[in-house]
């Protein structure tokens, strides 16, 4: 008796946890459906699981057709890639000068960076200090240096370096290293695991990043990947929201259509799709650690 | 004993020049706006910058500005109720969720279920909105063809703004339920096998099994985790609201909050004192619910704690 209920529960949880797995799944596959139908498809039958009849014109559009697209995505590339390893440089370094025992100050500056963790500005002076004070306004560099040093990261790296025996320092100064060659010949390699998972944490931020561009980047041509993606959905949702649908109908030929904004979705998640294995490990693995003590 | 702090930081000025980076990095982008708060009590100008901008006169004019706005009011309203919403359906989402691949026997099955319930974690808000967009779409979204196509009237979700908390939750849920179940799924997992031995033997079954054993076993975990996010309920998120809502002002009745209304003050409507005033309080509380919060979570577990 005991044998049976327990396979009914059983059943009942995995089908429990099925559903909802497949319901994560699911809108990945409607997007790609998307991008693969016809504009008429979509129209008639709206978003499917499956393509009614197939088609690549919407990828062919984006690849041929629209430069505005090909430079978000270098855009997007360069500041994930400058970033993550600014980033991954500028904090570690820190993070190996707040990790020294010999260093008397180390503490202070550990405060320093909390401090940071918790108390906040807010939007408007951390606005009008980047657009007034740092000339940040449509460049580059809006991209990229605001998130450069990250106190969560620090900490992580530091917790990790922290077990890295000190005699280690101490031999290699005694061959005559000095602190960045100590930092960056041997505390670095041997760091490599937490680094590795620190870099995806700020790869994947900035790849997904689109709140630096929204506030700082007017100029389309610096627009990166996601912000043309919000871009794409508003113009459609402003004019599905406008009372003339009339004129609608006659600009909807030159807006980019609803495939196309599929086939954007599809290619501004591909890589993190396509990273997804590496990710999920180094992040559960990060997550433990920061778990542990931030 | 100054000579001493001289000779010490010359010393180790190679390590000092090592923190330069990302002292400067902070100081720009979190000490500076610190001190910038000040500009709630300023009449800003532009061309004079936040600190060179006179002081308002009567002081606190800006605030009396804001606290005459319903607006503003519906936005602090909005921040709380949603944010509570969140927190606590996402406490049951996720404590349950561990519970039920807790009992899951086969490993694989585990494994793969896992791995697709994190996926949606890694993709931004912004994706996730063309997600919603597809489902919830008046004419092409799926959830409107299947109430067509089983004769109910479609729904024009982007104009019922009674629905939006539900819709925000379910993407909320969708999205973090993955990530938020690691933790309570680590710490089950640690708990000694011995327990649920002993309590079968006893004649408990599952169930009581999860209501004696699991749950006490989770209960610090679930504190402090509820505690730290208590602590940042005066903090919207910015990219959900903006990229799920948008400029849909049909649904800022339930859905605008106060990061999405300083925003908008700030970049749409220009009105700095306005949005300053919204930002210094909201500041001001996030900071006394961080330490209250991370003080409380401290006395339960010190490890548990950020500082």
């Amino acid at each position: 008796m005991p044998a049976k209920r327990f396979s009914i529960s059983q059943s009942i949880i995995v089908l429990v946890i099925s559903l909802f797995s497949l319901s994560c799944l699911f809108p990945f596959i409607m997007v790609i459906s998307g991008s693969l139908s016809t504009e008429n498809d979509i129209i008639n039958y709206g978003y499917t699981i499956w393509p009614k009849h197939v088609t690549f014109d919407s990828y062919r559009i984006l690849l041929l057709g629209s430069n505005r697209i090909i430079d978000a995505y270098g855009i997007s590339i360069l500041v994930t890639v400058a970033g993550t390893i600014l980033s991954v440089f500028v904090t570690s370094m820190g993070a190996y000068v707040m990790a020294r025992r010999s260093f008397k100050y180390r503490n202070i500056l550990s405060v320093y960076v909390i401090i940071t963790m918790l108390f906040n500005g807010g939007l408007v002076p951390w606005y009008i200090i980047c657009v007034h004070y740092l000339n940040l306004k449509d460049s580059l560099w809006a991209l990229i240096l605001p998130m450069l040093a990250n106190a969560f990261n620090m900490f992580l790296i530091r917790n990790f370096m922290n077990s890295i025996p000190e005699e280690i320092n101490e031999s290699a100064k005694m061959d005559g290293a000095g602190e960045f060659k100590i930092f960056y010949r041997l505390i670095m390699p041997l760091s490599l695991p937490v680094l590795a998972t620190v870099g995806l944490f700020v790869a994947l931020s900035y790849w997904n990043d689109w709140f630096l561009g929204l506030m700082f980047v007017d100029k389309q041509e610096l627009q990166p990947l996601q912000l043309l993606l919000r871009t794409l959905v508003s113009n459609v949702e402003f004019l599905k929201s406008s009372s003339n649908a009339s004129a609608m109908q006659r600009i909807s030929a030159q807006i980019p259509s609803e495939s196309i904004k599929m086939a954007l979705t599809v290619v501004t998640i591909g890589p993190i799709v396509f990273l997804y294995p590496f990710l999920q490990r180094y992040f559960v693995k990060g997550l433990m650690v920061g778990a542990v003590k931030g | 004993m100054k000579n001493g702090v001289i000779r010490e930081l010359f010393k180790n000025r190679t390590l000092l020049l090592m923190f330069l980076p990302v002292a400067v990095l902070l100081f720009l982008f979190n000490y500076l706006p610190l001190a910038g708060l000040v500009i709630a009590f300023k009449d800003f100008d532009f061309t004079k910058g936040i600190f060179g901008s006179d002081w308002m006169d009567p002081l606190f004019d800006n605030f009396d500005y804001l606290f005459s706005s319903d607006t503003a009011f519906r936005a602090v309203r909005n921040t709380i109720l949603l944010n509570a919403l969140f927190i606590t359906v996402g406490l049951i989402f996720e404590v349950g969720f561990a519970l039920l691949l807790n009992e899951v026997r086969n490993k694989y099955f585990k494994r793969v279920s896992q791995s697709l319930t994190f996926l949606p974690f890694f993709i931004s808000w912004i994706v996730v909105g063309v997600f919603a967009y597809n489902l919830l779409d008046f004419e092409s979204g799926a959830v409107n063809h299947f109430l067509t196509t089983i004769g109910l009237k479609p729904i024009d979700f982007y104009s019922e703004a009674g629905l939006w908390p539900i819709i925000l939750t379910i993407a909320i849920r969708w999205k973090a339920t993955g990530y938020g179940t690691i933790i309570y799924l680590a710490a089950l997992t640690s708990v000694d096998n011995s327990y649920y031995e002993a309590a079968s033997i006893d004649g408990a079954t599952r169930w009581q099994q999860i209501r004696y054993i699991s749950l006490p076993m989770l209960r610090p975990t679930i504190i402090i985790l509820t505690l730290l996010a208590v602590g940042r309920i005066m903090n919207a998120d910015f990219g959900m609201f903006y990229a799920m809502v948008g400029d849909a002002s049909l649904l800022f009745p339930t859905t605008d909050v106060i990061d999405t209304f300083v925003y908008r003050s700030l970049r749409k409507s220009g009105d700095i004192g306005m949005a300053s005033a919204a930002g210094f309080l909201q500041s001001m509380i996030a900071f006394v619910l961080v330490i209250a919060s991370n003080y409380a979570a401290r006395k339960i577990d010190k490890d548990s704690a950020i500082f």
